[in-house]
């Protein structure tokens, strides 16, 4: 079987990647609760999130852990819901987990100033 | 081929999967908007004055909830898989309860914030 | 005497539902009105039953969308003026509501469900004590008697052909319970491969539907948790 231990494997990532993200979704609800009661101009949100070096590890590590666990959600609902076959929809999960990473880090970087060439 | 199936704990599974596709299908588009930091400050305001619409203002209580609710109930799995499994009530119906409230009572916390 | 109409699936994958009239009665089952048809309307239904008394599990068939043991299912506990009688899902049918269970049975053997013992006729007894964890683990999941009706309640057996299913997967569960059964590592690996318990979503419908209340369920729950397990100990399944 040469899948057998690939679809556990899935399975076990997709479970730590919503574990640790757990602590990550209270943390952006609380971010999003505090940021609709703060003044919402571009300067003084961008104030707010490019003053802390720690803003951007967290933030970070959110975008890498959802661009993994977006991916092997839809990676199931296409295998089950639209039929796709097993090799087209890792295909396509592989790519959006790309997708999802670029796009995320670079929206993460741009609000929190990080430097990008 | 209805009928019996929707169980409790179905409804929390198809509630669980259509939030998280919703949720899929928003990120590109917030981590686009996310990347208008790199245009500056006027293209952030103008993004900023197009949220103010409450239609947009709406969509954001939608994913509010949804997010609080793919949470919790992605919670739920992970006891029903890991946790003890109980006597009774292993599939955790008490929860899906629980989890609708708080999604919408974290819906109302958004709303409150936005409109004060 | 008032009458009850049944619709019955005639054919296999192609077919109709056709309608039937019976005279309803104080006490009728399903299976009753099934072979009351039969016998005295149209001999040229197909059906499958043995003891008619609950205990076999030959008789399940979807009965107004839902799979059950139809000498159990008493009409008047369906309150409804028409039953739908239809042959179990997620099998292939062979005629009416005859299906081909070679399938499940197959299922059932790929989730590594042999039973493997290192001991002789030489050896003693073993000694299994009823009130350990494992034992009752077991006893949980054993009285699976292969009716199938989990199997056709399953919306991910639906889904997904290679998912082993509810029922092959709780048996790998009584099996690596099994302190007797020296197969374990064979036993987990396919319960836990590629068709295996990661697809379980816990809809519940195996529990919901199953006739001796068994919990497919918790056992899938209990191989992911051997899983995780395995993963953190280092060793590989």
């Amino acid at each position: 079987m040469p899948n057998a231990m690939l679809e556990m494997r899935l399975y076990l990532l997709q479970r730590l990647t919503a574990v640790l993200m757990l602590p990550m979704v209270i943390g952006h609800l609380a971010t999003i609760m505090y940021a609709t009661r703060s003044e919402l101009t571009a300067a003084s949100i961008l104030e707010r999130t490019q003053s802390s070096p720690w803003l951007v590890v967290f933030y970070t590590g959110f975008v890498v852990l959802v661009a993994i666990h977006a991916p092997l959600g839809l990676r199931k609902i296409m295998g089950e819901w639209l039929r796709l076959p097993s090799k087209l929809a890792n295909s396509i999960s592989f790519v959006l987990f790309i997708v999802f990473l670029g796009l995320g880090l670079r929206g993460v970087w741009a609000l929190t100033g990080v430097a990008i060439s | 081929m209805t009928g019996f199936r929707f169980n409790l704990s179905y409804f929390a599974f198809l509630l669980h999967r259509l939030s998280g596709l919703a949720l899929v299908c928003f990120l590109p588009f917030h981590f686009l908007v996310l990347g208008l930091g790199l245009e500056g400050e006027a293209a952030l305001n103008q993004m900023l004055v197009f949220t103010e619409q409450p239609m947009v203002k709406f969509g954001e209580w939608v994913l509010v909830v949804l997010f609080s609710l793919h949470l919790l109930l992605g919670l739920r799995v992970l006891v029903i898989e890991w946790a003890p499994w109980p006597h009774h009530g292993g599939l955790r119906s008490g929860w899906v309860i629980i989890a609708g409230g708080l999604g919408l009572a974290l819906g109302w916390l958004f709303l409150d914030g936005v409109l004060s | 005497m008032s009458h009850l109409t049944v619709r019955i699936w005639r054919g296999a994958d192609e077919g109709e539902f056709q309608s039937f009239s019976v005279p309803m009665r104080e006490n009728q089952t399903v299976l009753d009105v099934v072979s009351e048809v039969q016998r005295s309307q149209d001999q040229s239904l197909s059906y499958r039953f043995a003891c008619r008394v609950g205990v076999c599990g030959s008789c399940a068939m979807m009965v107004n969308g839902k799979p059950r043991w139809t000498c159990r299912t008493h009409i008047r506990s369906l309150k409804a003026s028409v039953v739908t009688i239809a042959p179990l899902r997620n099998m292939p049918r062979i005629k009416d509501l005859v299906t081909d269970m070679s399938s499940f049975i197959d299922k059932w053997g790929k989730a590594g469900n042999v039973f493997e013992s290192q001991r002789d006729r030489g050896d003693a007894p073993a000694q299994v004590d009823p009130a350990s964890p494992m034992r009752k683990a077991a006893d949980a999941a054993i009285e699976c008697i292969n009716c199938g009706v989990c199997h056709a309640a399953c919306d991910v057996v639906s889904w997904n052909d290679a998912y082993l299913g509810p029922a092959a997967l709780n048996r790998a569960w009584s099996l690596v319970n099994d302190e007797r059964h020296s197969g374990k590592k064979e036993t987990m690996a396919a319960a836990m491969g590629d068709g295996g318990c990661g697809n379980c979503h816990s809809q519940g419908n195996c529990m919901a539907a199953c006739p001796i209340g068994l919990s497919p369920t918790r056992s899938i729950a209990g191989l992911k948790k051997m899983s995780l397990l395995s993963l953190l100990g280092g060793s590989d399944a």
